[in-house]
């Protein structure tokens, strides 16, 4: 059950010209968010922006008692709401509708965890990775952007003995090219022992790759959509992603109640 | 304090609905929403059969509000008894369904197989969606197509029946008396109006559908003008819809005339909204040593002629 809170601003760390990472104090929601729940933000009080928007839940923040005290959210700079939350400080309050939709499903040893994440599609990852990691699973992250300075909180992962592997379109980090070819390379290479969970999110062109490479190494895929959303709640029917229905039929799925997150061959891509 | 209003025959507990297609069957939101404390729930339009709707996108932000194209995603009527109505009926909801034809004789055989569901209390004909052809502005736009629809329901069913309006008519009150002549219990109005969203960078409209109805705060004051005109015109309860977003907007459309009213992009924004409104309203009542809500229905003082522009006779 999502609960409304009143978050304040803790820090609003800017981790390039278009990208923040945002503290909010909501102990609540922090406490009982699963890796994949989002968060549906109001980024203005009053009529203008007017909606929500969606967030996925980056960093579960602690006190010094490891009781949860909120989280951050990875923001992008877009339009209007975005750039609010880009330009918030300490003290400012949004609140925050959460947490919402289906979580990923969390894989046991013997499976390994990939990760697979393009841009601000990272932002599921951290708390995923951190699950995983409890449960004493090998995580690896394959995560790519356009250019170095757009691939944040690799440090944060590492922390965690999560192996990293970077992409850039432009060359600047890790290897040249899309986060997906990464992927392809090593999906390669690998034995088919032991079984191995793929998860992703990021841009709709990289979640296609990602379902292919799944299918054709016969790996499970578990894939966070992004869609334009109304509501969060069920209520609107606009964030739908086209599924089969398991009779050989498709239909519209609610993303935000069915998802975000998908099993990729459930996924109709249009 | 007495927060109740009668909508024909039925007594609803106070005057707040919530808006059809904003608020999905109702069951979605009964973790966080008492669906009992409603004065009713309107239900997403359903058709006879199962829906697919438009392709996304289907909505954009616009200033203080939103435009959809959703196209009628739904379940159709058999599933919604089977898989919704149960539900709704343990929460204790006051459900108004709100139906949609490809034809007359879809919309009345869609009354006729609610009538016999136990916990419905109303039918709300949806003959304005500007997102589809039929099940929307082919019936709504037309007087002799509303009066058809509206007569051939009031024929198929006893329960009480609320036509909702569009707005995109050049005389909504015509409608509104069109509506009522057919024997309506009631009307609803405004659905969204037809409005449009361009991305310019990329030349292309943002939306799947090209056009798509705006609804939020940005709209409630022609919406008010509208309640305004149609409840000088019917003799029947107008419930009011458009861009609510607080109790203050609630009695600005009760004042101009509104029995009800519906909320549905606030919703979206806040689905805590509804305690919130109806504390609002309790609050405006002690505050001016009000008993019943409903003394303010139509209590507008205007001091002047009503109307300048007055294109259907008023009926008094």
């Amino acid at each position: 059950m999502p609960i409304d809170v009143e978050a304040e601003v803790l820090w609003n760390r800017r981790l390039s010209p278009g990208y923040n990472a945002l503290a909010l104090s909501a102990p609540a929601i922090g406490a009982r968010v699963e890796p994949g729940q989002f968060v549906m933000v109001k980024t203005a009080h009053g009529h203008d922006p007017l909606l929500r928007r969606p967030f996925s839940v980056f960093e579960i923040l602690r006190g010094d008692d490891k009781a949860p005290r909120g989280f951050t959210i990875l923001n992008k700079r877009v339009g209007p709401g975005t750039a609010r939350l880009y330009a918030a400080t300490p003290g400012q309050s949004f609140s925050c509708l959460g947490p919402l939709g289906r979580p990923f499903t969390l894989v046991d040893p013997p499976f390994e965890a990939w990760m697979v994440a393009g841009g601000v599609g990272l932002a599921p990852f951290a708390t995923l990775a951190e699950r995983l990691r409890e449960r004493h699973c090998a995580v690896t992250l394959f995560y790519g952007a356009k250019q170095a300075d757009e691939l944040f909180a690799v440090d944060l992962f590492e922390s965690i003995a999560v192996r990293v592997v970077l992409a850039s379109e432009d060359g600047s980090r890790g290897m040249r090219g899309l986060v997906s070819e990464a992927l392809a390379h090593e999906l390669e290479r690998r034995e088919p022992d032991p079984p191995l969970m793929l998860y992703a999110c990021g841009p709709e062109a990289m979640l296609i790759a990602v379902c292919k490479l799944g299918a054709v190494h016969r790996r499970p895929t578990e894939l966070a959509v992004e869609r334009v959303m109304g509501c969060g709640m069920g209520g609107c029917f606009s964030c739908v992603v086209r599924v089969r229905d398991g009779e050989g039929k498709t239909r519209y799925a609610r993303s935000c109640i069915e998802g975000p997150v998908f099993r990729g061959e459930d996924i109709v891509w249009e | 304090m007495d927060l109740s209003v009668s909508i024909g025959a039925l007594e609803l507990r106070n005057p707040l609905m919530s808006a059809s297609g904003c608020f999905g069957y109702g069951v979605e939101y009964a973790d966080v929403v008492d669906l009992s404390a409603l004065g009713a729930v309107v239900v997403k339009g359903l058709f006879l059969n199962e829906r697919d709707g438009h392709r996304p996108p289907r909505i954009v932000e616009t200033p203080s509000g939103m435009l959809n194209a959703i196209g009628l995603q739904g379940i159709g009527v058999h599933r919604f008894i089977r898989e919704k109505m149960p539900e709704l009926r343990r929460l204790k909801a006051v459900v108004i369904v709100n139906i949609c034809g490809t034809t007359v004789a879809e919309y009345a055989e869609l009354a006729r197989i609610l009538s016999d569901v136990e916990g419905v209390a109303a039918l709300e004909l949806n003959i304005s969606c500007p997102n589809v052809k039929e099940g929307g502005l082919t019936f709504g736009c037309d007087l002799t197509s509303t009066h058809q629809v509206v007569t051939a329901v009031r024929q198929a069913t006893a329960l009480p029946v609320i036509p909702k309006l569009t707005p995109n008519v050049t005389d909504i009150a015509a409608f509104a008396r069109a509506a009522e002549d057919a024997g309506a219990d009631a009307v609803s109005l405004v659905n969204t109006f037809l409005a449009m969203a361009i991305d310019v960078e990329r030349r292309r409209p943002v939306l799947s559908n090209v056009t798509g109805g705006l609804s939020g705060p940005a709209i409630r004051p022609i919406a008010v003008r509208m309640v305004y005109e149609c409840a000088g015109h019917v003799r029947i309860p107008v419930i009011g819809i458009g861009g609510i977003a607080s109790a203050r907007d609630v009695l600005e459309f009760m004042i101009a005339g509104a029995t009800a009213v519906q909320v549905g992009t606030a919703n979206f924004v806040d689905p805590f909204i509804w305690p919130k409104l109806l504390s609002g309203l309790e609050q405006y009542l002690v505050r001016h040593r009000l008993e019943r809500i409903r003394d303010l229905i139509g209590s507008l003082e205007t001091g002047a002629q009503p109307h300048s522009h007055e294109p259907t006779p008023r009926r008094t």
